[in-house]
């Protein structure tokens, strides 16, 4: 047992109903307890979601615990199945399931038999998994499905394109900034005149996942969500992946020069440097920030903690672009540490790897950076010790899936991470400024 | 809608698919409200998702609860409970050192059989803070119904014998509240003994003295409340005693103060709305043989001070989905104030311990002669939601689950769980109830001028 407040990822199945809901006319129905469903309550409100959540529960109560769930699961399945007409219905364990080791996958397979719709046993442990890497794992379990099923059947589509084209993989539902980092990278494809062959999980329909190996390459702007997929996707079908998350000058630039290597013809290729070359002279100088800060005070001190992803990310943009001092960096994704060591090493001085917000927070106010990028705890942290704190990750709340476009990665990303980086950065200094004029003030 | 033309409520029961909270969301008020306890949820990751979530901003101010999450060597027995336990309660003690510790006993528990009962009688000896055990877990109950399970677990805490400081103790606190008062009740004030009274449920402190007050008013002055402002101050509860709810959800805790504190349970409506508060001191007077006094012009006075939302409310019909065991009476006042319910889904009805609440909304149906309503108890939400659909009513309360896909489709919505947090209790509080009802009518005269009514696709 461990005291626990708070928590940085979710348990398994909301990794996995996030994947479900992601798709179109996919429906999961999880194997738990009433109350379990408040992922429907996220969704709703966090996303601010017009359609109906497709996630609905099979209760598990105490009858279930005394006889168990008997004809229970397979009634609603078929019966979620004529209601709804899902292509595929994920059945979805919970901690609750996971102790009562019922038979999940005997009831799947006698659902399937009478349901028109596809029906899969969502394959996590709830003990052993986070929210990230299960959503990984179902991702990789449904595009699995789908090609093998294909395959048997020969309707996969093998031939590539004619015109180069990618697949966008991991855009999923409750996602920081997903959307709006979606449409960036789509404007970017278009410019680039790239065809995007499939996103997903978002917004996709699982027939569609049959045309994935005709996609010259993946695109994985976040490592959490699609790895397991990709490795699958170049295993089975040659088809290789850029994963890396386009965020900031340097890293973006990167980005497009790797495209680049996937292009065969010359003026392809000639075409996207001058494209880089235009882009970054015209928008993202960056020097005014820099002379800006240099002005006012010594090197400014930054923590940064978050998802291995964009933390790694940011700390390089913070390093290398903006000339920030990262005093310690961090990431709550424990399974991903290795990456995130190699990643970090060389930006800053202290790397830290804990799910325990309280380690996090004692760091914070032992370090006293001048600068907090962080999540929504972090943000907290910083309003009690009275140090900016600007959210570059996830765990989030509804002020963080905004309207507005605001994406992180590209060009336009560059300029929101810069409008973030600088406001965080001045509040402090229009705070103190403030209270030294209202001392003088009260004198008069 | 057949149903409506008949004489007499129709009760059914569908499939039991709803969303509702999970019942130990009860320690979001309940910490709040008993202010020298600590909660300790002893679940998995999936309940403290809920609670971080559910929470909102409140899980930022360091609450005093906490998750005792199990991990995988807790689930297969290598770990003792025991031990680990006691070792949670140690550091809670040391930073936090409650007067008590209530363990919260979740689905995991009740699958893995956890003895918390047989356990928290040796740890309290031990750590030397009661610790107190309320099994509220999704497998058994719903939302609000975490509270009584809590409350009926307080009980066996409560002292029998009278004692003769505490009597002190609170003619001490009830001079404090002397400036609330005139001098002419100071007067009678004095002679006022405490009726063998006590209230149960947990309402914010400003409310529960709002309802003491319009009982002394009525010369009754109850003995005590349960849950009190800390858990050292927990009334004296003897044999014989009368017992009222304020709440709907608590038929645990009354079923418990009958069978095991061998109190009488005072049947009345509840103090919701003008009528409802109405009702209750009515019957809580009848009991004592007090003859009330000028609760029907109060009752008046409050429904005028309304008049400037009943003409938004009149006429219109209202859903109840259900999910916290407030529907009754909620539907019972606003029939009352001239809507029309067409359906109130229920998570579940005790109707032993809401019988004069049922009664009271058959009433107020036929003295405002509308259609009564069809009680759906463990309503089946995608049945419910074809309903609605083909019944397009004016207002639908719901959780936040289907809120904005109703907005969506051009019915407006009412979000449940603000009811739960509102203080809707009393007489002066009826107008709380139609602000929130109305909001959404409002806003939508508001907005229909230049919006569009569906944007769906």
């Amino acid at each position: 047992m461990k005291l626990a407040y708070w928590m940085y990822t979710g348990p398994a199945h909301i990794g996995t109903l996030r994947i479900a809901s992601s798709f179109k006319n996919v429906h999961a129905i999880m194997h738990a307890p009433l109350g379990d469903d408040y992922f429907n309550v996220m969704r709703s409100m966090l996303e601010r979601e017009r359609e109906y959540t497709p996630v609905t529960t099979s209760v598990v109560d105490r009858n279930v615990l005394a006889r168990g769930s008997q004809e229970k699961v397979i009634d609603n399945i078929t019966r979620k199945d004529k209601e709804e007409k899902p292509d595929l219905i994920i059945l979805t364990p919970t901690c609750t399931s996971s102790i009562l080791q019922e038979d999940l996958q005997n009831f799947v397979e006698r659902a399937s038999i009478d349901s028109v719709a596809d029906v899969l046993l969502a394959d996590v442990n709830h003990y052993r998994v986070t929210e990230l890497q299960a959503a990984d794992k179902t991702l990789y379990q449904i595009v699995k499905f789908y090609i093998d099923k294909n395959a048997k059947t020969k309707n996969l589509e093998l031939k590539k394109t004619k015109i180069p084209s990618i697949n966008l993989i991991g855009i999923s539902t409750l996602g920081f900034h997903n959307n709006h980092d979606t449409r960036e990278l789509k404007k970017l494809f278009s410019n680039l005149g790239i065809n995007i062959n499939c996103i997903f999980p978002q917004g996709a329909k699982v027939k569609d996942l049959r045309n994935l190996p005709i996609a010259w390459f993946n695109i994985l702007p976040y490592r959490e969500i699609g790895i397991l997929t990709s490795k699958f996707l170049k295993r089975e079908f040659e088809v290789s992946s850029i994963t890396m998350l386009p965020m900031g000058n340097i890293e973006f630039n990167k980005f497009i020069l790797k495209i680049s290597n996937f292009l065969t013809f010359k003026n392809e290729i000639n075409f996207i440097l001058n494209f880089i070359n235009k882009n970054t002279r015209k928008l993202l100088n960056l020097n005014w920030i820099k002379r800006e800060l240099k002005s006012n005070q010594n090197r400014k001190k930054a923590i940064i903690f978050g998802s291995s992803n964009h933390v790694a990310t940011l700390a390089k943009m913070l390093s290398k672009e903006i000339g920030i001092e990262i005093i310690l960096c961090g990431t709550y994704c424990k399974s991903d540490s290795q990456w995130f060591r190699e990643q970090v090493q060389n930006y800053c001085n202290e790397i830290l790897i804990t799910e325990d917000h309280t380690v996090i927070g004692n760091q914070i106010s032992k370090l006293k950076p001048d600068v907090i990028f962080g999540t929504q705890m972090e943000r907290h942290i910083g309003k009690r010790l009275n140090i900016p704190c600007g959210v570059i990750s996830s765990p989030i709340h509804i002020q963080n899936f905004p309207l507005g476009y605001k994406p992180m990665v590209g060009y336009e990303g560059a300029k929101y991470l810069m409008d973030l980086i600088y406001n965080t950065l001045n509040l402090k200094n229009k705070k103190n400024t403030f209270s030294l004029f209202k001392e003088k003030i009260t004198i008069t | 809608m057949s149903q409506l033309e008949k004489s007499s409520l129709t009760f059914q029961c569908e499939t039991g698919n709803y969303h509702t909270f999970c019942p130990i969301s009860c320690v979001a008020w309940l910490y709040q409200k008993i202010e020298d306890s600590f909660f300790l949820v002893i679940g998995t990751k999936t309940c403290g998702y809920f609670l971080q979530n559910s929470m909102g901003v409140m899980i930022f101010a360091e609450p005093r609860y906490a998750m005792a999450e199990l991990e995988e060597s807790d689930i297969s027995a290598q770990l003792n409970d025991y031990e680990e336990l006691k070792r949670l309660c140690l550091q809670i003690k040391n930073d936090r050192n409650p007067s008590v510790i209530v363990f919260i006993g979740t689905c995991t528990t009740e699958i893995i059989k956890m003895d918390l009962e047989g356990i928290a009688p040796k740890l309290e000896v031990e750590v030397g803070i009661p610790i107190v055990v309320a099994r509220a877990n999704g497998l058994d109950y719903a939302f609000t119904q975490g509270e009584d399970t809590v409350l009926a677990s307080l009980i066996q805490r409560c002292p029998t014998e009278f004692i003769e400081k505490k009597e002190k103790t609170q003619t001490f606190f009830s001079n404090l509240n002397l400036f609330t008062k005139n001098k002419e009740n100071l007067e009678s004030e004095k002679n006022l003994k405490s009726l063998p009274l006590i209230l149960f449920g947990s309402l914010p402190e400003l409310i529960a003295n709002q309802l003491q007050l319009e009982l002394e008013n009525q010369n009754i002055k109850i003995a005590g409340w349960l849950p009190t402002k800390t858990y050292l101050e927990l009334p004296t509860i003897e044999e014989g005693y009368y017992v009222c709810g304020v709440n709907p959800f608590l038929s645990r805790t009354a079923t418990n103060l009958i069978r095991r504190r061998k109190c009488k349970l005072i049947s009345a409506p509840f103090p919701i709305g003008p009528d409802g508060t109405r009702a209750w001191i009515e019957k809580i007077c009848s009991i004592f043989n007090i003859e009330p006094n000028g609760l029907e012009e109060r009752e008046n006075n409050i429904w005028k001070s309304l008049e400037s939302y009943l003409p938004l409310v009149k006429g219109k019909s209202v859903f109840f989905m259900g999910d916290n065991l407030l529907e009754l009476s909620l539907a019972r006042f606003l029939i009352r104030c001239g809507m029309i319910v067409p359906e109130i889904g229920i998570p579940y009805l005790d109707k032993r311990y809401q019988e004069a609440e049922i009664n009271l909304l058959e009433e107020t149906c036929k003295k405002m002669n509308v259609p009564l309503p069809l009680i759906i108890e463990k309503p089946d939400n995608y049945a419910q939601l074809k309903r609605i659909e083909k019944y397009r009513p004016d207002l639908v309360i719901t959780g936040m689950a289907n809120a904005n896909p109703l907005e969506a489709r051009g019915i407006n919505t009412k979000w449940s769980v603000e009811f739960t947090f509102a203080q809707i209790h009393g007489f002066t509080n009826a107008r709380d109830i139609l602000e929130l009802v109305t909001r959404s009518l409002r806003r939508k005269n508001y907005v229909q001028s230049f919006c569009e009514k569906e944007l769906v696709e």
